[in-house]
Formats: C-alpha cells, structure tokens, sequence
C-alpha cells in the first residue's frame, strides 16, 4: 500500500492570501466608483444593522476587506445578498456610500467575466 | 519704585485656567480668572477617580484648589469672556454683563463640552431610562452605588466607546482620546463595586496612548474579567422586560449579535466647549476642522493664537487628559512670560 492511501495524502490549495498575486482589478474599479469606499476602518456598524446580515451570511465590513485584498471569489456569492435597503447607509461613522459599494463590487464581478476589467 | 504688577485675564476656571493662573501668580503677575461657573474646577469636580491609578478626583481638585488660592489671583465666577480685541498696547477683555478688563495678556483655558448623547438617538439616551454618560456613571460613583433606574443593581453593564467620536454622522472626525481609558476605568470599578456583574466594552479600536494605559487595560481583562467585543454598536432598544437590547457586528468573530443589557454606559467624547467657541468667533481666532482652537503651530507654537497676546491652554485646543493638559498649561505660561518680557 502507498503512503498516499495510508494516510489519505491530498494537495489543498493554501488559505494564504498571496497579496503579491492576487487580483486587485476589482478593488480599482470600486474605489473609481465609489471613492469613499477607502473611508471603511471596519467598525463592523453596516453589519450590525444589516437586516440580510441577520439571515444569510452577507457581510459588508468583511466583503470591504476582501476586495482590498483582491480576494474575489468569495465576493460572487456575497453581492447578491445585498438587499440594497440602505440601512448601513444610515449608520456608517465614516460616510461611505455603503449602497453604492456593493452595486460597484457586482458592477466590477460582471465587468470582470467579460474581460471589460 | 515697584513697577505695576503686569495682568493676565485667563479665561476659563477648569484644570488649564486654574494650573495657568496659579502658575502665574506665582511667578508674580496679577491675575483675573474668569470662570463660566459657580465655582471653578471645571469637569473634573464631576470625576470620582481618575485614570490610570484610580486616584481619587479630590486629590488633584485639591492640589488646584490651593494653586489659585494667591493674593495675586481674583476670581471672577459666573461670568464668561465675550470677546477679545486689541486696545493700543493692552488686550481689552469684554466680559458677560457688559465689563471690561484691561490685560496685558490673555489665556484662553475655555476647555471642552461633553458630547450631547442625545444627539446619537438610535443609542436611545434622554429615551429609554437605563441609558446613561460616563459622566453619569460618575455621579453613580460619587453616591456610592451602582443602580439602574428602578433602583436594583445591573446584572450586565455595557460600555459603548467613541460616541459622538470619530464619527462623521455628527459632523465629529476627532478621536477624543480619553474615552478608551476612562471606560477601562469604569469597567474595572463597576466590577469592583459588583462582583457578580458582567461587564463588557463595545469599541472601534482600544487607544492605549498614555503611560500605564495599557497595564490597566491588561489588568482590567486579567484581574477583573472585563469583556471587550470589537465592534461599532449600531442601535438599542428595549424588550417587552424593559431590558436594553442592542446590535453590534462582533467584527473578530464575523458575525452579528445581539445582547440585553440592564445599563448602557455612553462614553461621551469631547466638542470644543460652546461659550470658547463663540468668544473664539467674536474675537476673529480661528477654528480647525474639528472647530478647537487653531494653533499657530502643531509642534512648537502649539499654545500661540493668531493674535498677539493671546494665548492657549488645555482642552481648548483638542481633547487632552489631565497630566497633558496641566503640562500644556504650564507651556502657555512660559509662552506668556516670554512675550511679556519681550514686549
């Protein structure tokens, strides 16, 4: 018996997030929509309030994060949780246009699979 | 022959105005301090016991109490200055009432008001009855014991920071700094007085800035068990068992939530104080962006005005805990004397 099935050997693919290669494409295009989106310091306020936050697993101040990070495959999912109700809107301490962020980030996934990006 | 005996009007009787007169009495000028209230002593004769050591307010109340008690020193209390404007060699001081004072120099020591929490209305405060300031809580300190409104005590504490701080939807970008240590402060206390209550800290970010800052907020977590959940809370209410219930983002966990409290500690920041602000207009000496006092220069001219004569203590020009500003205090006396030797 080889090793490979004695201990079940398998690749994973890294949890690092590699910032050196990551794709940053995303994030360029939602800071030139929406330039307050720098302003997040991710105080987690739009998710306190988030009413589709409460259900599913949408998470503004996170979805922030991952597109600085060039993180985008999470974020497919993530857009189309939005209700777009604007709450956050109402709360943010640093006035970024919250609504618009996320119409941005599904903007820029959409713009992406077309190589428009 | 003895020449007159040059004037100084500081305006403004809290830590900086009492430190800069008592320091300048001292030193042998007359002075007039004009103090807003009935007595001076500004916030700090609200505090029970101060950060880091949890000294009691009474000691350094004391220690000021007795800088101002000089032959040279007339306090003027119940009364603001209105306006300041140059008269030939002298600063002329308008005072409230319709006086006036002929100096030789001014100190503007106006201070700061505390953030109106009412302003912050989806924290409830003025609406719901266990919502309190941490001014409050001070005064709950001062009477010795810690009571929600139908007089029983909390079972859980929550403390909110940065309220009326770092928030733009006040039209307030200034971190007022010493929030942070005073709810660490509170907290420890609180657990002190309540051993069998839970405590927990709502921040954005913890600004340890000061010395033993950080020893307490290690201790507070090591010694006395206090909570700290990062996360901005976005709105409170009550349930139908009158118990606080408010919605934060636990933001290390990733998640929301939600907890019942039985009092709500709102850590108020500091605004440059009103009657400062509007003798700061009359007088043309401007304001920065988060409307405190202008300095002419951020490291070496930071207690200069724009106007000759005219100088700056304490709280006026940002918010400041107490050593800093009895030290800025200070620094605005040498600057005076400075000028007045020159002149």
């Amino acid at each position: 018996m080889d090793q490979a099935n004695k201990f079940g050997f398998t690749i994973n693919r890294s949890r690092l997030i590699d910032y050196d290669r990551s794709d940053r494409k995303v994030r360029d295009y939602v800071t030139l929509m929406e330039p307050s989106f720098r302003l997040c310091f991710a105080c987690g306020g739009c998710a306190a309030t988030c009413t589709a936050g409460y259900h599913k697993s949408f998470n503004l101040r996170r979805m922030n994060t991952l597109i600085r990070r060039g993180e985008i495959e999470p974020l497919r999912e993530e857009v189309t949780r939005c209700m777009l109700c604007g709450k956050c809107l109402l709360v943010c301490p640093r006035g970024v246009n919250t609504r618009n962020v996320v119409a941005a980030a599904a903007a820029a996934i959409r713009k992406l699979d077309r190589n428009e990006l | 022959m003895k020449e007159a005996l040059k004037h100084i009007v500081v305006a403004g009787g809290g830590v900086a105005g009492m430190e800069a007169a008592g320091a300048l009495a001292e030193m042998g000028f007359r002075v007039t301090l004009v103090e807003k209230n009935n007595d001076p002593g500004g916030h700090l004769g609200r505090w029970h016991a101060l950060f880091p050591d949890r000294r009691p307010a009474d000691e350094v109340r004391h220690y000021l109490r007795k800088r101002i008690e000089h032959r040279n020193i007339n306090v003027i209390t119940g009364t603001t200055v209105e306006k300041i404007r140059h008269h030939g060699h002298e600063v002329a001081v308008d005072l409230s009432g319709g006086t006036e004072e002929r100096a030789d120099a001014v100190i503007m020591a106006t201070g700061f008001d505390l953030f109106d929490a009412r302003r912050k209305e989806e924290y409830g405060y003025g609406i719901y009855d266990n919502v309190i300031t941490s001014a409050e809580l001070e005064d709950l300190f001062n009477n010795g014991r810690i009571v929600k409104a139908d007089g029983k005590e909390p079972a859980r504490v929550g403390f909110i920071h940065c309220v009326g701080s770092r928030d733009e939807k006040v039209n307030n970008n200034h971190c007022s700094k010493v929030c942070c240590v005073t709810a660490v402060k509170q907290a420890i206390e609180v657990r002190k007085m309540i051993p069998s209550c839970e405590v927990f800290c709502f921040y954005m970010d913890m600004r340890m800035y000061g010395p033993y800052y950080e020893e307490l907020y290690r201790e507070s977590q090591e010694v006395h068990n206090v909570n700290f959940i990062r996360g901005k809370v976005s709105e409170a209410s009550v349930n139908i068992n009158n118990r606080l219930v408010i919605k934060v983002e636990d933001t290390l966990a990733g998640r929301p939530l939600k907890m019942e409290l039985d009092l709500m500690v709102l850590m108020v920041g500091m605004e440059m104080s009103a009657p400062g602000a509007k003798c700061a207009a009359a007088s043309g000496l401007p304001a920065g962006i988060n409307r405190f006092l202008e300095t002419a220069d951020h490291h070496f001219g930071n207690n200069l005005s724009s106007m000759k004569g005219v100088f700056y203590a304490g709280t006026c020009t940002a918010p400041m805990n107490i050593t800093d500003t009895i030290s800025h205090a200070r620094a605005a006396v040498e600057e005076t004397v400075r000028y007045l030797n020159r002149r």
